[in-house]
């Protein structure tokens, strides 16, 4: 009996380090797809309510009360996916927690404030569409804009503190004795990657949306609502595309000074020199050298610092120990990863640009159904730019989880049953995933049922009597 | 400054204890409630009273890690080494929970319904029992200090930890079924009303028998909190003893209201008591609130946002409450649901 315990728990008993490491980077990649949609959805719900309000457009009503709906479901679920987030902290890297926790957590005490006036603003615009005031009810939904931007800002400053850690003292034994936490939160990294990720929020939000309403407008749904729809989300998207070039632009050369072997993983560079090489795709061999790949002479230097051109030096993998840097394979993930999100923002910003010009000569959006066809695959792929992006940041620091200071594997849990809880999370959120979807078709679903066969009732309509709806005092 | 960060943190977990305690319990009824025709009255009482605000409530916890970490975080780290398996439940019963209930509040077919239903009231009761296990296995003393683990099984499978998962269930049902007697008054339903009356009485006498067991169990397998409790937390627990009791004594009588809060101090004065009855200690006996604080400036910059929290949050988390209560929330989700069940077709 002993004997078949002692087995099962040896069974059991695997290496927790990669099921803790793989389990993170699902439930984060799960996590930041509903991101975009908490930060930047609510702000377009309010761009539809206030035209709504002001110019008296039924449909930019009825939009901005469907998209409340719908986002309550999204954010429920981003809720929770937060929450696994928080749980893991705990239970897959308590040594990093225990460790750092007195500078790493700052900013999330911050954040904690923003997410709780999200989720209580969030539910009073939700449930207040028809008995409160229309314009106090469109500045109860004022605070989730502004709370979705500054709770964005405050967990990216936690990972940008893993990127760049400053705002504490280290006594011999490497325990943090002193926190500086105004240095925490503002460190070197977070204000680029801050605004990266702010602006990639509003970029992804705006061409998920406009992506669903290209699809129905292929399908021929072509009236006002749907008009109204895919112009206030495809506007967001077309402002964010090229700020979010510059930003990037900006956060690549921050990394260029501050994290140069992450750097080298980005372009390919084996070895430290001038006239780097822009690689597109190929990868690191065997024996660590560049193979395949379109090489485009000295570009990476160039774009490195123009200001010294071709001549600019780039560091390379092996100016560093190879146990100090990412390993080969993981190499090319980073550099395949960043060719995806260059590339396919280029795609975005094409495809805006497009938009843009035809506002601009022609007042109005491009009647093209090949725009129409472009703009429906646009959502997804700016999620996987989103993606791609995140892995850069995250595998290019490998295998530090604290820039330089504490190793991945020393952050660990040690507890060796994580595999199990791993594949419980895998099911689930895949169960999950699967059940948002089906819930916000049924819902769009029904509700263009209702608009076909009932006389709908719109929001602010006089449901109760005047006297009672004058109560509201807000 | 240690000692004002433990009361804060020893304040959020009452808060949650009550606000989300409300809302597991309410789960807890929607379990009891019986076949679909007998439990669609109670259940639809219980959905449109946690509808609106479950997910604000539901950041307490969020509220309470985000302290934890930052200013104990080798505490924290011993804390959740130890206690994996049932922080992993709970984690688990939380996303059960709040996907199924925000799911069930927006689909409309009747046996999605009833599915995504007995998740979110299962998990209700799941989550409750796992914080009251974690809290017995930390009140005993079975978390080491200085970021080690202990016993992965017996930390949550002892006395302690089961009878402080059972107290967590009773007290967070009982005040659930507490705050539905009002909410039932309210919606003017009398019937509803004496229905969760009935409840409320029974779960009280359930938590008073539990607290009482809890107490002998806790005399021999958590001594010093027990030593705790009978002197320096003694004026804790008299005092809730006596708001339990007159939340008896007003539920009885039908005065809903002041039953409500009283109902609501006794759960936070159980929770008090135990915090207090093992201060200074945040592990019992082995590390104290003060050994295990961060640096300073980590506990200023919670302090910063715990002020930053009350300026911003609470008037936000009042006018909630005050809208709620004033019933100017009404719940759009059932409605679109209940609208697509009188429109045949699928869905």
């Amino acid at each position: 009996m002993t004997s078949a315990v002692e087995a099962l728990v040896a069974i059991g008993a695997v290496d927790p380090v990669p099921w803790a490491r793989s389990q993170m980077a699902f439930t984060l990649a799960s996590h930041i797809i509903l991101v975009p949609l908490g930060v930047s959805w609510a702000f377009m719900t309010l761009v539809a309510n206030y035209r709504g309000i002001k110019h008296h457009d039924a449909d930019a009503l009825r939009l901005a009360q469907r998209w409340s709906k719908y986002m309550a479901v999204t954010f429920a679920v981003g809720a929770v996916t937060g929450t696994v987030l928080s749980f893991e902290f705990g239970l897959l890297w308590p040594r990093f927690m225990g460790r750092w926790g007195a500078a790493f957590g700052v900013p999330f005490g911050f954040e904690g404030i923003f997410f709780f006036t999200e989720a209580i603003f969030i539910a009073i615009y939700i449930f207040g569409w028809r008995r409160l005031r229309p314009w106090a009810h469109f500045w109860t939904g004022v605070p989730i804009w502004v709370a979705g931007i500054f709770g964005t800002m405050s967990v990216v400053a936690a990972n940008a503190w893993m990127n760049a850690p400053t705002g504490f003292t280290l006594d011999s034994s490497g325990d943090v004795v002193a926190v500086d936490p105004v240095k925490v939160i503002f460190n070197d990294a977070m204000p680029l990657q801050a605004a990266h990720m702010l602006v990639a929020a509003y970029l992804v939000g705006g061409f998920l949306i406009a992506s669903v309403y290209a699809v129905a407008m292929l399908r021929g749904r072509q009236d006002h609502y749907h008009r109204t729809a895919f112009v206030i989300a495809f506007t967001v998207a077309t402002v964010a595309t090229p700020v979010q070039m510059g930003v990037g632009d900006a956060l690549a050369r921050w990394v260029y000074d501050e994290q140069p072997t992450k750097f080298a993983a980005i372009e390919l560079v084996p070895s430290t020199g001038s006239d780097v090489p822009e690689t597109l795709l190929g990868h690191l061999d065997a024996n660590g050298q560049v193979s395949g790949g379109i090489p485009i002479p000295g570009l990476a230097s160039w774009l490195s610092d123009p200001s010294t051109g071709r001549s600019t030096v780039v560091q390379g993998l092996d100016a560093v120990p190879a146990d100090t840097r990412p390993t080969t394979s993981e190499v090319n993930v980073v550099h395949l990863c960043w060719d995806v999100m260059v590339g396919l923002g280029t795609l975005l910003l094409l495809l805006a640009l497009w938009y843009a010009a035809t506002w601009v000569f022609r007042r109005r959006m491009p009647a093209s159904r090949w725009f129409l066809r472009a703009a429906a695959v646009s959502g997804v792929l700016a999620v996987v730019a989103m993606e791609a992006g995140w892995v850069v940041t995250e595998v290019g620091r490998q295998p530090w989880i604290v820039y330089n200071l504490m190793r991945v594997e020393d952050a660990a849990t040690a507890n060796t049953g994580v595999w199990v809880t791993s594949i419980t999370v895998g099911v689930v959120y895949a169960a999950l995933a699967v059940t948002t979807v089906v819930v916000l078709r049924g819902m769009s679903r029904r509700a263009r049922r209702r608009d076909e066969f009932v006389e709908h009732e719109g929001p602010y309509s006089p449901t109760v009597p005047a006297a009672d709806r004058d109560e509201v005092a807000l | 400054m240690s000692t004002v960060v433990a009361l804060v943190l020893l304040l959020a977990v009452t808060a949650y204890a009550v606000f989300g305690g409300a809302d597991f319990g309410a789960g807890f009824w929607d379990l009891a409630a019986g076949g679909e025709e007998r439990g669609r009255r109670p259940r639809a009482l219980v959905e449109q009273s946690i509808g609106p605000v479950w997910e604000a409530n539901h950041v307490w916890l969020i509220f309470i890690f985000v302290v934890a970490w930052s200013a104990f975080p080798g505490a924290y780290g011993s804390i959740w080494l130890t206690l994996f398996v049932p922080l992993t439940l709970a984690a688990l019963g939380i996303v059960l929970r709040g996907a199924s209930f925000a799911f069930r509040k927006a689909v409309a077919g009747r046996r999605a319904r009833t599915v995504l239903g007995a998740g979110f009231a299962a998990a209700s009761v799941l989550v409750p029992y796992c914080m009251g296990s974690v809290a017995g296995g930390i009140a005993s003393g079975r978390v080491p200090p200085g970021g080690k683990a202990g016993d992965p099984v017996d930390s949550w499978l002892n006395p302690t930890s089961v009878v402080a998962g059972l107290l967590a269930v009773a007290l967070v049902a009982y005040l659930a079924a507490v705050f539905l007697v009002w909410e039932a008054r309210g919606a003017g339903e009398e019937d509803l009303a004496r229905y969760f009356r009935r409840r409320s009485v029974v779960s009280a006498v359930v938590v008073a028998a539990v607290l009482v067991v809890g107490l002998l169990v806790v005399r021999t397998d958590a001594r010093p909190v027990f030593d705790g409790l009978t002197s320096q937390a003694a004026p804790v627990v008299i005092a809730g003893a006596l708001c339990g009791a007159g939340a008896l004594v007003l539920l009885v009588r039908g005065a809903a209201r002041g039953a409500r809060v009283l109902a609501a101090l006794a759960v936070a004065a159980t929770v008090v008591s135990w915090g207090v009855a093992q201060w200074p200690y945040l592990l019992p006996e082995t590390l104290t609130v003060a050994d295990a604080a961060a640096p300073s400036g980590t506990l200023t910059a919670i302090l910063v946002a715990v002020g930053l929290f009350v300026l911003v949050v609470a008037p936000g988390f009042v006018l909630l409450y005050v809208l709620e209560q004033r019933r100017l929330l009404p719940d759009e989700g059932v409605e679109d649901a209940a609208e697509a069940r009188a429109v045949p077709g699928p869905g």
